[in-house]
């Protein structure tokens, strides 16, 4: 049995084989970026895969995210598979042009004659202390882009499980790593390691009946503790893991709200425009008669990144969470 | 402290700074030519291939027909916008010409020519500004990336496929076509850049055909020509005169020769001009004067090959006769496809957006598709 085996490891430790057995699967799989080759990048992530599969697998390019992408939109169109780092959530920004006239639409340009089946890797959300520009939440600006799937692991199992899925998908698809849970640990064994049938379907880590915390990636463990702690006010809190934005897992929404009744959104973006407006908006399409009190979010605040000694002001916590909790109109 | 005092100070300083300082390459050899580099009218036109001339000048006096066909379906509604090449033929041409059959083409917008000339149908070249598709062909079949609209994004594109086939020991050259406003963007920079450090058997055409819309190149750059941008890159720039079908052939040629053997990127500037506006919807008297487009005019690319080839014996009358009963023949058939109207099916516009419709999208399509059911019966 695999559990046997099992022992505590990393989710940087399980992105990293993940990408070490894609590459090892399929030779058409590339990884490329700032820093990945000898350094094996900056969170270590890509450690080992240029010494094993050599520099022209696993290749440090010149600083330029356009470049880099767009090179990687060339080398899809030859055959490739491209897995792309970007260092940071706010350094993918110059690639943006690529990601979006070009990557998201290729598919559809040519009638599906052309797919671009490339992984971008962005490291995203704060915590960390990080100076500005290193603690981004930008997933809104990636899931306004039809044509791109927006993937986003909270786990060491669905980190390996999700990237090897979104490596062999055809589509593009921006891949989120919280870097915050980079170090996270949990029993895993990685000569083993538990796949997932595909990307787009969302995962209760923790049943409840009186409110569904609907959260993803950096998120997770905050609503799981405001779960746990919510048991002493007598609240019986579902967790809902979304794993990825796009495609958005709509039934297990809706399947859970129908059952609890309530709902609150967490996650680390901007309120306004965020994923949770989105999701607010389907679950009041869909569940409205059977919800007991309007949906409410957990988010950012609606301004730009907070310096890092303010940040814990500002990314949803388990007391914030919990003050929404009490909003949700028990008394009915 | 004192200097004297600092670490590394006394038996190990260094006079002179270690040798990373240095330039690493020599940069003479990458510097294009004074002056664009000319075969018609000179000496060297004596050496001319016959062969290949009377099929450029085939393909030049077609190239100019479709041209005008182009422009004429714009007015008649059947296209929705077309960037002419009147004046650029020659480039389109040879940047069509000089590939072989597992190369590939990188064009922008403005180049559905040299599509053409690679031997796509007109009709799919001309999908994307007719409106019906953005793309009308499968570019893998013809090699034939799908035309860019966003200015040099298609460049990074070129460099990553060359990269790829080389890495996987095929024998394909990149061919990527560019403006002199492109050469402006960032990606023009990231391109070049990541050509030159991978080696990438790539050729960069930049077409300098005077005006990015209506902003002319003095406004565009600095540059003593588009093609010294090259050096800085570290790979050679070539100055080429962009009218003569010739010489932008045989500085291709040698570009394409040097991709091949393994040599890297070279980038070539050939010097021309849009005779026509922008495009039909652009009014080019109000940033430029005609004394100006006469100037060019008599320096047609068209006109100079035909001149040439005449005076040398190696065309006669009825071979110019029989390029342009060639040339009706096309532009008769292309007038008479694009005067159908195309068979659209809306729901086609959700068929491509992912390899596997999301939930959201079926129900978007099933909207739509009720739309229409009901459009149908009332």
């Amino acid at each position: 049995m695999t559990t046997v085996a099992a022992k505590p490891a990393t989710m940087a430790q399980a992105l990293n084989r993940a990408m070490r057995d894609a590459m090892a699967a399929d030779p058409a799989v590339h990884v490329m970026g700032e820093d990945v080759g000898t350094l094996g990048g900056v969170f270590r992530i890509t450690d080992g895969l240029a010494k094993e599969f050599g520099e022209d697998r696993c290749t440090d390019t010149p600083l330029a995210e356009a470049g880099i992408l767009g090179t990687a939109v060339g080398m899809a169109m030859y055959g490739l598979r491209p897995v792309v780092e970007m260092q940071f959530d706010a350094f993918a920004y110059p690639a943006f042009e690529q990601l979006i006239s070009h990557v998201a639409r290729m598919r559809n340009r040519t009638r599906g004659a052309m797919p671009l089946p490339i992984t971008i890797r962005v490291p995203y959300g704060g915590g960390i202390g990080g100076v500005e520009h290193h603690s981004d939440s930008s997933e809104a600006y990636y899931t306004a882009t039809p044509g791109l799937h927006v993937v986003t692991p909270a786990t060491v199992e669905d980190a390996y499980g999700l990237l090897r899925a979104s490596i062999a998908s055809d589509d593009p698809v921006v891949f989120m790593e919280p870097k915050r849970l980079y170090w996270s640990k949990a029993d895993w064994n990685p000569e083993a390691p538990a796949g997932v049938p595909g990307i787009g379907k969302a995962l209760v880590r923790r049943a409840g009946t009186g409110a569904t915390l609907i959260t993803y990636g950096p998120s997770l463990p905050v609503c799981l503790e405001a779960a746990e702690a919510a048991r002493e006010e007598g609240w019986d809190l579902e967790v809902l893991d979304l794993r990825s934005l796009v495609p958005f897992d709509e039934e297990a929404v809706v399947a859970s709200v129908r059952r609890t009744g309530r709902a609150v959104i967490v996650h680390e973006a901007n309120g306004f425009g965020g994923p949770g407006a989105e999701i607010a908006a389907r679950i009041q399409e869909k569940c409205f008669h059977h919800l007991e009190a309007p949906v409410l979010r957990v988010t950012g605040f609606d301004i730009p990144y907070p310096p890092p000694m303010l940040e814990k002001h500002h990314l949803p916590g388990v007391d914030r969470i919990l003050d929404t909790v009490a909003r949700l109109q028990w008394e009915n | 402290m004192t200097v004297q005092e600092l670490p590394g100070a006394g038996a190990s300083h260094r006079s002179t700074p270690p040798p990373a300082w240095r330039p690493r390459t020599d940069a003479a050899p990458l510097l294009p030519d004074p002056e664009p580099y000319r075969v018609l009218g000179t000496p060297a036109a004596e050496e001319l291939d016959a062969d290949l001339m009377r099929r450029f000048h085939a393909e030049l006096v077609r190239g100019r027909r479709y041209n005008a066909q182009a422009t004429a379906l714009t007015r008649q509604g059947r296209l929705a916008v077309y960037p002419s090449t009147v004046g650029q033929e020659a480039c389109e041409i040879a940047a069509a010409l000089v590939l072989q059959e597992q190369d590939w083409l990188f064009p922008s917008y403005r180049d559905t020519l040299a599509a053409v000339a690679r031997g796509l149908d007109p009709v799919q070249a001309l999908t994307l500004l007719r409106g019906d598709w953005h793309t009308g062909y499968d570019p893998r079949e013809h090699r034939i990336a799908p035309l860019s609209t966003p200015l040099a994004t298609q460049l990074p594109h070129a460099v990553g496929l060359a990269h790829a086939a080389r890495l996987r020991g095929d024998d394909v050259v990149a061919l990527a076509m560019v403006g002199d406003g492109g050469t402006s963007e960032g990606d023009f920079h990231e391109a070049l850049n990541f050509a030159a450090v991978w080696k990438a058997p790539v050729v960069f055409l930049v077409q300098n055909n005077g005006f990015a819309i209506s902003v002319p190149l003095s406004k565009q750059t600095a540059a003593p020509t588009l093609a010294h941008k090259a050096v800085g890159y570290g790979m050679p720039g070539r100055l080429v005169d962009g009218n003569d079908v010739a010489a932008v052939h045989e500085v291709l040629s040698e570009a394409v020769r040097r991709a091949r053997s393994g040599g890297g990127p070279t980038l070539v500037e050939a010097v021309t001009y849009r005779i026509e506006a922008h495009t039909n919807a652009d009014d080019a008297t109000r940033y430029r004067g005609d004394a100006e487009v006469e100037a060019w005019k008599a320096h047609d690319p068209v006109a100079l090959l035909e001149r040439e080839l005449t005076a040398r014996g190696i065309l006669d009358e009825q071979a110019v006769q029989a390029a342009k009963d060639a040339a009706e023949e096309m532009a008769a058939d292309l007038r008479e496809r694009m005067n159908a109207d195309p068979v659209l099916n809306p729901m086609d516009i959700f068929a491509h957006v992912y390899a596997e419709q999301t939930g959201r999208l079926r129900e978007q399509a099933d909207m739509l598709r009720a739309e229409l059911d009901a459009e149908e019966q009332s």
